[in-house]
């Protein structure tokens, strides 16, 4: 086994266990911090890829910013206590069935997918440092670039404007 | 320099990213709290991203990367704009509970 692989096998063992425990654990603060591992191991893979711009936005935009604002919110509301009723047992049940349903399904899919899929030639070609992405990204994706601005510019008004406290509401 | 899907195989990368959006599925319906559900779609989303990328290196192409960047911009605009809404909620129901936002049931 390559060095790689074994790299591969460690990223993706605990890329799944941090996903599943930010589902399972009941305390919502030890939830945040396991997606935060989570995001940092799909930096690795990333990494991995040598896809450079993406593991670095990964890491600035999904560790730092989404998940400060995640545990800024659970701060806020004071949810850290553990107290969370559990749904009913049957939900819960028919949640577990749908999960090993839908994964044998999909894994069931994409293994007959495989024949398909052709060997992988590697020409050399540069595609993905940071310097023809941005080539590409301001060149021929220019107006969604721009749209992405206006976007995040409407996000932050509507934030601002939903979380704002309303005096006269009684 | 030789590349990476050499060694992996671009179908260690589909199941990875498979399960992983099974786990985000599986977050949605099982847990009450709502920012847990919304945890479980960043999951989901963080796994079609990989995806995205795995198969931009598998085409040796860039805009499969290009379109993970945009869906970071909308992923986070998403996470902004939801969470005020959370906080609003909160602020008016004293809970998260997704089982308790039952106003719009006749």
């Amino acid at each position: 086994m390559s060095t790689v692989l074994l790299i591969f096998y460690i990223l993706s063992a605990v890329t799944l266990a941090t996903a599943f425990l930010t589902i399972y654990t009941k305390n919502p603060i030890h939830s945040a911090i396991y997606l935060v591992i989570c995001m940092v191991s799909i930096m690795g893979h990333y990494l991995l890829f040598n896809a450079q711009f993406l593991a670095l936005v990964q890491l600035i935009v999904y560790a730092g910013a989404i998940m400060v604002l995640f545990l800024f919110t659970l701060m806020l509301m004071n949810l850290n206590k553990e107290d969370e009723v559990h749904k009913p047992r049957m939900t819960r049940y028919a949640a577990i069935i749908v999960f090993i349903v839908l994964s044998a399904v999909l894994v069931y899919v994409f293994t007959d997918t495989k024949p398909i899929m052709g060997e992988y030639d590697y020409t050399g070609e540069d595609f993905q440092s940071i310097k023809t992405l941005g080539k590409v990204l301001l060149n021929e994706y220019m107006v969604p670039f721009e749209f992405a601005s206006i976007l995040l510019l409407a996000a932050m008004l509507g934030v601002v404007l939903v979380s704002k406290k309303e005096k006269d509401a009684n | 320099m030789e590349n990476i899907l050499n060694h992996i195989g671009i179908e260690n990368y589909i199941f990875l990213s498979v399960i992983l959006f099974c786990i985000g599925v599986f977050g949605v319906l099982y847990r009450r709290n709502a920012i847990i559900v919304f945890m479980s779609i960043e999951i989901m989303l963080n796994a079609v991203n990989l995806l995205f990328v795995a198969f931009s290196t598998y085409h040796q192409d860039a805009e499969g990367q290009v379109f993970v960047f945009f869906s970071m911009a909308v992923a986070a605009a998403e996470v902004a704009v939801g969470l005020a809404i959370l906080v609003a909620i909160f602020r008016n129901i004293g809970s998260i509970d997704i089982a308790n936002l039952k106003n719009l049931k006749g």
